[in-house]
């Protein structure tokens, strides 16, 4: 898997900016240094936390600890792909969070009717807030963080009202959903693998991929060369909400519980960071899939670090707010200067 | 006159029409853009006190008012940082750290009460200003962490949420909340004042006319060697203050610092501006509109509350919901404007 | 012209000033002094500096080496505001103003006039900035919304800004291209009103007819280098071109002549037939129709509704009433796809905005339109986008390192070929093109002409807006003047000649378009 769009450029970019022209060049800054960190800078932060871990955090290396790791990223990993393609549009979807409570809450209610139909119902979920997110951002033109933010806290009071308290589920289908493994390798790694790849393939091989980015690089452009602008950026919404759900319900199966109060609390800023930190500009035009999971990975291992070291919430809490600030200064502080 | 915005009221939307040269559905589409909270809430209150007997009762009223006082000073700080253009999604979380901390600071009398909330959240505000306006990151990311930041330093000082602060008794500090002049509690008094010095601030002083401008076009506010960066970080900071002395009237209020206030305010803020006729792309909007929006959501909860049998979950359905209508509407006013 | 003698010591200076952006100078050791009670023309070819010597005299951007001086002591302008303070007033191109807040507050947006307890003086405001704009002889209502006037009165409404402050220096960076000549005659009066006063006047412009009109000094830029200094009266225009280009004059002459092909045969059935098209307010009942092979010329002063006809056609432009056939069928108003299906394309006007998607390659910017056809269930065939690809970079002579290069890195005349390649894949029958040899260099220029001209020959039907006199009289077959947003004139045949077309953009005022 290479990266994704636009094909990496020489490794020297200022060496064919100078011949080609020399009208309306954009300013030029040190690209080099500054657009290696971006596209790489999340894959040496996640070796450098890899190797601190092995030497200072008892058991780390150990098959429990990696296979413990790896399904707890799912929930991230999946929905960072569905916001890596909305935030390739120039969108933004906060709605993620509330989507997954709300699929979750719903698997309780329908489960009654087979582990199928209780999934099935989680994803309509997921499909139904895409399609309002979309609507709304494609057609009637609103600002996507507000759509979203609308959706998100609507989302939350349904899967409130909707699910109540904390429910256990027991149905086996769902329950081996969450836990069962093929050769070691649990069943939702799987997914989230799987899901991984499709959006890659999506990203890097699909007509709709190419108009996605240039719809985020260019939306008026993309208008005028009559791409389907609207569709596609429905599509995405949906394909956002429906990524969301899914993490839902992957997540509900996995702790065989779903409790729409807390489930998926504050996931929008886990997935937003694991795509920016991974590389994808928030300005749009550019999905880098395996950048994404990268940063998925990495914002799993930090909340891991500090839970291995028996950090209290408080300080956790803090320390992420600063390294998601961090993280985006990094990726997107060189814009201004 | 440029410095009001027009002096329409809930009845005249027809006469508005008159006296310009602009056509006819884009003068109402303006008028209904302004004032359209304005009606909207006349007409909810005249329902709702036909419908239930108590909404009209002095009691509930005032109450409405009261609780009305709370959310009314975290809206204005938003105004202003929606009108730059910008957003601010730490407000609820800022809310609540400035209740808890002006619960714990009362044990040091009332003064550190007060100002405790007021200069933490303050620096915090600074701090969100300096990374949005200097380092030109997004706003919502950089308050989106802002959230979980002071959420993080809410629980560090109560014990990871295990330790509510309560205010001593007899503490000049509740005074804040509980005292009364002319039969009214201070918190709406100071709403009023809020209100008035804020539109007294943005259309009669540099620092509003660029507040405005920045909205309207940043690049240009730039040109014209207006402070832009420095007006930014302003707005985040008072944006914070005002988030945190909501805080700290609501401690006072509960004589208590509720450590799990406060979550999902941000969205009733925005709602309350949006539908004051704020635009969310900055630029332009009225400090009266977003009272109007404040009281328009909090006599929807109260009859939420006047049926009864709903659970208080149906708030967020509703101010969410709200919030989709009113943007919607606002895009397509806009667009009847603009043809 | 009466200048006022220069007094030897100016009032704004650069000395040796050198900026770069990621190592390619933009300003290389330049020099340049303007002297109070003087209008100062900076002169050079997109890219060659202008710009980036007006941002460092305003402080939008810090030199990188060199001094500037105001009055004769060194300065460090950090910010546009530091400029300012120091009395230096700029007028951009494209107006910088706040479009929702009042004309009145526009004027003195930062420096508003206070009352006693600080607040700001609104009836004075008021009261100023109507005796501003008075004494500009242009009365606006100063309480109107600024973004409810039209483009030229925005022009004035920024003048009145700048002369709000007592300025020692007004830069004015292409003031003129959006006023109508009326506003033009305005501005230059206050211009030279400000010389009298002993203002030292910096002033842009593209319209070269103009620097001789208002200008006493010029500084001719190319390649961030200074080339030129010296007084207007003493440059010809060749002179004056030639510095610019940087080529010998007997050269300039010769490319200086547009030359597009002779005429085609339109004895056929037309491609493109468009009727009554209205939009509001904007085109009233335009007619237009092409025949394959003809390039048909649109004319028209700025805003007489040239693109808005040919997004309308396109179907980019809300319109009501009226219809377009293509090749005899009717298509759906509205729709660029339709359009599109139907061999329509649009160049447009605009190509950094509507144009070009600056991050993705080149290969990808030139399939775009084309993605469904080169495309098998959803899935691009690359094999075949290679393909379309490697022949039209051949053909249009696209000069990039490779089709993976981003577009955002070519010259504006390889982006403008890009875009040209982008809609030719799409096999069109009526090529709709908007100023396609705006801002582009001069050898690329004369490329695009020519295929123009080519095309044509193979039977496209071309709609060709340009505001060049001589780049519509000798490259299109007919012409269509606009007026207003209504047909004004056609010429055709023999009327197709400099002096009927200025006279037909001039409609019934000859003067104004002899000028």
């Amino acid at each position: 898997m290479s990266e994704t769009t636009s094909p990496t450029p020489t490794p020297t970019p200022t060496s064919t900016a100078g011949g080609s022209g020399q009208e309306s060049l954009p300013p030029r800054r040190r690209r080099v240094d500054s657009e290696w960190v971006r596209r790489n800078g999340v894959y040496v932060a996640l070796a450098v936390l890899v190797v601190l871990n092995v030497a200072f955090t008892d058991n780390f290396v150990s098959e429990g600890t990696l296979r413990l790791q790896l399904v707890q990223v799912v929930p991230v990993v999946v929905v960072a792909l569905g916001m890596a393609l909305v935030i390739g549009t120039e969108g933004i979807d906060l709605s993620v969070g509330a989507v997954m409570a709300l699929a979750a809450a719903l698997i309780p209610l329908y489960v009654g009717y087979g582990a199928v139909a209780a999934v099935a119902m989680g994803l309509v979920a997921g499909l139904v807030s895409g399609v309002i997110a979309g609507v709304l951002v494609a057609r009637v033109g609103v600002q996507p963080i507000v759509a979203t933010l609308g959706l998100m806290v609507a989302g939350r009071g349904v899967a409130n009202l909707m699910g109540g308290e904390i429910k256990s589920i027991r149905e086996p289908g769902i329950v081996a959903l969450g836990t069962g493994s093929v050769v070691g390798v649990p069943y939702v790694v799987l997914i989230a693998a799987a899901v991984a790849l499709v959006t890659w393939f999506l990203v890097k091989r699909s007509t709709y991929g190419r108009q996605l980015v240039a719809i985020g690089g260019n939306v008026r452009a993309a208008r005028l060369s009559g791409l389907p602008v609207r569709r596609v950026l429905v599509t995405t919404y949906v394909i956002c909400g429906l990524l969301a759900a899914l993490a839902g319900v992957l997540l509900a199966a996995r702790s065989q519980a779903s409790d729409p109060t807390k489930l998926g609390l504050l996931m929008e800023l886990s997935a937003i960071t694991a795509v920016v930190v991974g590389g994808t500009p928030l300005s749009g035009g550019q999905v880098r899939i395996v950048g994404t999971v990268a940063g998925a990975l990495l914002m799993q291992l930090i909340t891991a670090t500090l839970i291995f070291h028996n950090i209290p919430d408080s300080t956790a809490q803090i320390t992420q707010a600063v390294i998601v600030v961090g993280a985006v200064y990094v990726q997107l502080g060189r814009r201004k200067a | 006159m440029t410095s009001t915005p027009p002096a329409t009221t809930a009845g005249t939307v027809d006469g508005a029409v008159s006296g310009s040269g602009s056509p006819t559905g884009a003068r109402v589409a303006r008028v209904v853009q302004r004032q359209g909270a304005l009606v909207i809430l006349v007409a909810v209150m005249l329902i709702a006190s036909l419908a239930f007997d108590t909404f009209g009762s002095r009691g509930n009223l005032t109450g409405i008012a009261m609780q009305s006082s709370f959310l009314a000073v975290v809206s204005l700080g938003m105004t202003f940082v929606i009108m730059t253009g910008g957003i601010d999604l730490s407000v609820g979380s800022v809310f609540a750290l400035g209740g808890v901390l002006a619960a714990w600071g009362s044990q040091y009398g009332a003064l550190a009460a007060l100002l405790l909330p007021l200069v933490i959240c303050g620096l915090i505000g600074l701090v969100q200003g300096l990374l949005v306006a200097r380092a030109g990151l997004p706003a919502f990311i950089v308050t989106l962490a802002g959230l979980l930041f002071a959420r993080g330093l809410l629980l560090l000082i109560s014990n990871e949420g295990s330790t509510t602060y309560k205010v001593p008794q007899g503490s000049g500090f509740l005074e804040l909340a509980r005292g009364e002049l002319l039969g009214i509690k201070y918190p709406v008094w100071i709403v009023l004042v809020l209100f008035l010095i804020a539109g007294l601030v943005l259309h009669r002083t540099s620092y509003g006319s660029t507040v405005l401008a920045i909205g309207g076009q940043e690049d240009a506010a730039d040109l014209m060697g207006l402070p832009v960066q420095r007006t930014k970080v302003v707005t985040y900071v008072l944006s914070a203050v005002l988030a945190g002395f909501g805080g700290a009237m609501i401690a006072s209020y509960t004589a208590s610092g509720v450590t799990i206030l406060g979550v999902g305010m941000e969205l009733d803020a925005i709602a309350a501006v949006v539908l004051g006729g704020t635009l969310l792309t900055g630029g332009a909007g009225t400090i009266l509109g977003t009272l109007v929006g404040v009281l328009l959501l909090q006599v929807i909860k109260n009859v939420i509350n006047q049926v009864g049998s709903l659970d208080s979950d149906w708030q967020a359905v509703v101010s969410g919901t709200i919030l989709l209508v009113v943007v919607t509407v606002q895009r397509y006013l806009t667009r009847v404007e603009r043809s | 012209m009466s200048a006022n003698p220069p007094t030897g010591s100016p009032v704004l200076e650069t000395v040796a000033v050198t900026k770069s952006f990621g190592g390619v100078h933009a300003l290389s050791g330049v020099d340049f002094s303007l002297e109070p009670g003087e209008i100062h023309t900076l002169v050079g070819e997109n890219g060659a500096g202008k710009s980036t010597l007006i941002k460092v005299l305003t402080g939008v951007y810090t030199p990188d080496a060199g001094e500037v001086r105001f009055a004769g002591e060194p300065v460090h302008f950090r910010r546009p505001s530091d400029a300012q303070d120091a009395g230096i007033s700029t007028i951009y191109q494209e107006v910088n103003l706040v479009p929702l807040l009042s004309v009145a507050r526009n004027i003195f947006l930062g420096r508003e006039p206070r009352n006693r307890i600080g607040l700001i003086d609104v009836k004075r405001m008021n009261r100023d900035a109507h005796e501003l704009l008075g004494r500009l002889g242009v009365p606006i209502d100063v309480t109107a919304e600024l973004g409810r006037l039209g483009l030229g009165a925005q022009q004035m409404v920024a003048l009145a800004r700048a002369m709000s402050v007592d300025s020692r220096v007004v830069i004015m960076d292409e003031p003129t291209s959006s006023l109508e000549r009326k506003e033009v005659d305005t501005l230059f009066g206050v211009a030279r009103g400000l010389r009298d006063q002993g203002v030292g006047l910096v002033f842009v412009s593209h319209r070269l007819d103009e620097l001789w009109e208002l200008c006493d000094r010029v500084t001719i830029l190319r390649d961030g280098e200074r080339v030129h200094s010296g007084t207007m009266a003493n440059l010809d225009r060749v002179s004056l071109v030639s510095h610019m280009l940087g080529r010998d004059v007997g050269e300039v002459e010769r490319s200086g002549a547009t030359k597009f092909g002779d005429s085609h045969a339109r004895e056929r059935e037309p491609v493109l037939v468009a009727e009554g098209i209205n939009a509001q307010h904007r085109l009233h009942d335009v007619d237009l129709s092409v025949a394959p092979g003809e390039i048909v010329g649109l004319g028209g002063l700025r805003g007489s509704g040239r693109s808005e006809t040919v997004k309308a056609i396109y179907g980019a432009l809300h319109t009501r009433g009226g219809q377009v056939r293509v090749g005899g069928k009717r298509l759906k108003s509205n729709s660029v796809p339709d359009a599109l299906r139907n061999g329509v394309a649009l160049l447009s006007e605009d190509r950094k905005a509507e144009g070009i998607v600056p991050d993705l390659s080149v290969r990808d910017n030139i399939a775009l339109a084309v993605l469904p056809r080169l495309s098998r269930g959803g899935v691009v065939s690359e094999a075949r986008v290679d393909e379309v690809v490697a022949t039209f970079m051949r053909r249009l002579r696209i000069k990039a390192s490779g089709p993976h290069q981003r577009v955002g890195e070519l010259s504006g005349g390889n982006q403008q070929k890009v875009l040209i390649a982008r809609w030719l894949c799409t096999e069109p029958t009526v090529f709709l093109l908007d100023e396609p040899t705006r801002g582009i260099d001069v050898g690329a220029k004369a490329e695009v002409q020519a295929l123009i001209d080519e095309l044509a020959q193979q039977g496209l039907g071309v709609v060709l807006i340009s505001s060049e006199i001589e780049e519509l009289v000798e490259g299109a077959d007919r012409i269509v003047v606009l007026h207003d947003g209504s047909v004004a004139r056609e010429l055709a045949g023999d009327q197709v000649t400099s002096a009927s077309l200025l006279q037909a953009l001039a409609g019934d005022d000859i003067e104004e378009a002899a000028s």
